[in-house]
C-alpha cells in the first residue's frame, strides 16, 4: 500500500500553545480524505505542515516519503488551496492561467482552460469580480493544472452557498475520477462528506481523536440503548464506550465493538458517518470545566 | 448514456447497493440489455458529487454477480439479462395479487398491515439476502 502521507508525533506550536500535537496518522493513496473538526482544532495547521509552508516543533511529517519543507521538488507534486481561495484578486484567471505556466514544472494549460470554459468563467473579468463559487473553480482548476498526485484543500466549500458547494463537489469528484489524485480535504460541514469521503480524520483540541477507512469505522462502532444500569458493566462485545448519554432509565452508547456479538440485553444500530464524527468531537470535559467556570452545576 | 444514476438522500442504503440496485432494476425492465455500456465512472462520480471509487465498488459488484464486465480503457459493459421469461406472466401475478389485496382489504386490513404481512412472507420464503437487497 502506497502511502501519500505519513506524520509521526507531529506537533506545532504557536506561542506557548500547541496547535497541534502528538499527530500521528497515515494516509493511503487514491482516498479522498477528510480533515474533520470544529474551528481552531489544527486542520490547517496540519495542511500547512503537508505542504512544507511551516516547519514542526516535534516529530516529522512525510509526503510521498519526503519531508515537505522547504522541498520545492516535492512541491510539484501536491496542489493546495487555501482557506478562502486567495488568488491574485486584480487578475483575471487568464492571466492566472498564464502565471500559473511560468511558476510550474508541470503545467497542464489545456485541461485548466477547458475546466473553465465548461464553468462557464469569463477569462478577462478580474478573479475578485466572480462570485464565491466561481472563484472557488478557478482555484481548483489552478491547482489541478500542475497535475498533482496529492491535492490538499482547506475549508474549500465553507463560504460556498449550497448551489455552489455542491458544483465544487461535482467538479471535484469529476477531476478525482480522472487523474486518481489522493485528496485531503478539511471541513465542519459534514453533510456531503459521507458520499465523497472514504477516509476520515477527526481532529479536536489539536489531536487526533479518529482517523481510518470510512467503511471500517462505521463497522466499527455501533449505537446501544439499554436500561441504565445495564450501563454500569462492562458490555460484551464492546472495546470501548466512545460517547454516553443518561436518563434516569435509559442509557444510549455510541461504541467502538470488539467484533464479538453485543450483549443481547442492548438495542444496537448502525452509526452514520455524521453520528460517528459528533460523538468523537464531543468533549465532555470541556463542558465540565466550563461548567466550572461559570459556576453552575454541570 | 444509457441510464442515469439517481440517489435517494433518505435512504440510509448504501449509496454503492444504490447504484446496483439501479442496474439491476434497469435490467429486469428491459431498460438495459447485454452489450449496453454502463456511464463512465467520471460521469457518475461528476454528476452525483460521489467518491469515483464507490461508483468503481458498485461495477466491481455487478462484475462479481456475472452482470457486467470492465473493458480496461474501454468501460464497463452489461453481459447478462435480468430480463426473464417469468416477468412476462408478471401480468397475470399482478391480477392475483389485486384479488388478493382486495380480499384482505373485505376483511379489514389497513395498507400498513397489508405490507407488513408481505414483507413477513417474503422473509419466510426468499433467502435473507434477497430481502434483505431489496429493502
Amino acid at each position: 500500500m502506497e502511502l501519500v502521507l505519513e506524520a509521526d508525533g507531529l506537533g506545532r506550536r504557536y506561542g506557548g500553545t500547541w496547535a497541534l500535537r502528538e499527530c500521528s496518522l497515515r494516509l493511503p493513496a487514491g482516498r479522498v480524505a477528510a480533515l474533520v473538526g470544529p474551528n481552531g482544532a489544527g486542520k490547517s495547521t496540519l495542511l500547512h505542515l503537508a505542504v512544507g509552508l511551516s516547519r514542526p516543533d516535534a516529530g516529522e511529517v512525510r509526503v510521498f516519503g519526503h519531508v515537505p519543507y522547504g522541498n520545492t521538488e516535492l512541491l510539484a507534486e501536491i496542489g493546495f488551496v487555501a482557506q478562502d481561495t486567495p488568488i491574485y484578486r486584480d487578475l483575471t484567471p487568464e492571466e492566472l492561467v498564464i502565471m500559473g505556466g511560468k511558476l510550474n514544472r508541470r503545467w497542464d494549460a489545456t485541461l485548466v482552460r477547458t475546466r473553465l470554459a465548461q464553468l462557464g468563467i469569463p477569462p478577462g473579468r478580474p478573479v475578485g469580480k466572480l462570485s464565491g463559487g466561481q472563484r472557488a473553480q478557478v482555484a481548483l482548476a489552478l491547482a489541478l493544472a500542475k497535475r498533482p498526485r496529492l491535492l490538499l484543500l482547506d475549508e474549500p466549500v465553507a463560504s460556498l452557498d449550497p448551489l455552489a458547494r455542491r458544483e465544487f463537489m461535482q467538479s471535484l469528484m469529476g477531476s478525482v475520477a480522472e487523474s486518481g489524485t489522493t485528496v485531503l480535504l478539511s471541513s465542519h460541514i459534514l453533510g456531503d462528506l459521507e458520499r465523497v469521503c472514504d477516509y476520515l480524520i477527526v481532529l479536536h483540541s489539536a489531536e487526533v481523536k479518529l482517523a481510518g477507512p470510512v467503511e471500517e469505522l462505521l463497522e466499527g462502532h455501533r449505537q446501544l440503548s439499554g436500561p441504565r444500569a445495564a450501563g454500569a458493566r462492562p458490555i460484551a462485545g464492546v472495546a470501548a464506550v466512545v460517547r454516553a448519554s443518561h436518563t434516569d432509565r435509559q442509557s444510549t452508547l455510541l461504541v467502538r465493538a470488539d467484533g464479538d456479538p453485543i450483549d443481547p440485553e442492548w438495542t444496537v444500530r448502525d452509526v452514520t458517518l455524521e453520528d460517528l464524527i459528533l460523538a468523537y468531537l464531543t468533549d465532555d470535559t470541556v463542558t465540565r470545566a466550563s461548567h466550572e467556570a461559570w459556576g453552575v452545576p454541570a | 448514456m444509457l441510464i442515469e444514476f439517481v440517489l435517494d438522500g433518505r435512504s440510509k442504503v448504501n449509496t454503492y447497493v444504490q447504484l446496483v440496485q439501479q442496474v439491476k432494476q434497469a435490467l429486469r425492465v428491459g431498460l438495459l440489455a447485454p452489450g449496453d455500456q454502463l456511464p463512465k465512472v467520471r460521469e457518475v462520480a461528476q454528476s452525483l458529487a460521489i467518491n469515483p471509487n464507490t461508483v468503481l465498488k458498485a461495477y466491481r459488484e455487478l462484475e462479481i454477480e456475472g452482470l457486467a464486465e470492465g473493458r480496461p480503457g474501454v468501460g464497463t459493459f452489461i453481459t447478462a439479462s435480468l430480463h426473464r421469461e417469468a416477468l412476462v406472466n408478471q401480468a397475470e401475478l399482478r391480477a392475483e395479487l389485486v384479488d388478493w389485496v382486495r380480499r384482505a382489504q373485505a376483511v379489514g386490513l389497513t395498507a400498513e398491515e397489508v405490507t407488513a404481512l408481505v414483507a413477513t412472507t417474503m422473509r419466510a420464503t426468499f433467502p435473507a439476502s434477497v430481502t434483505k437487497e431489496s429493502a
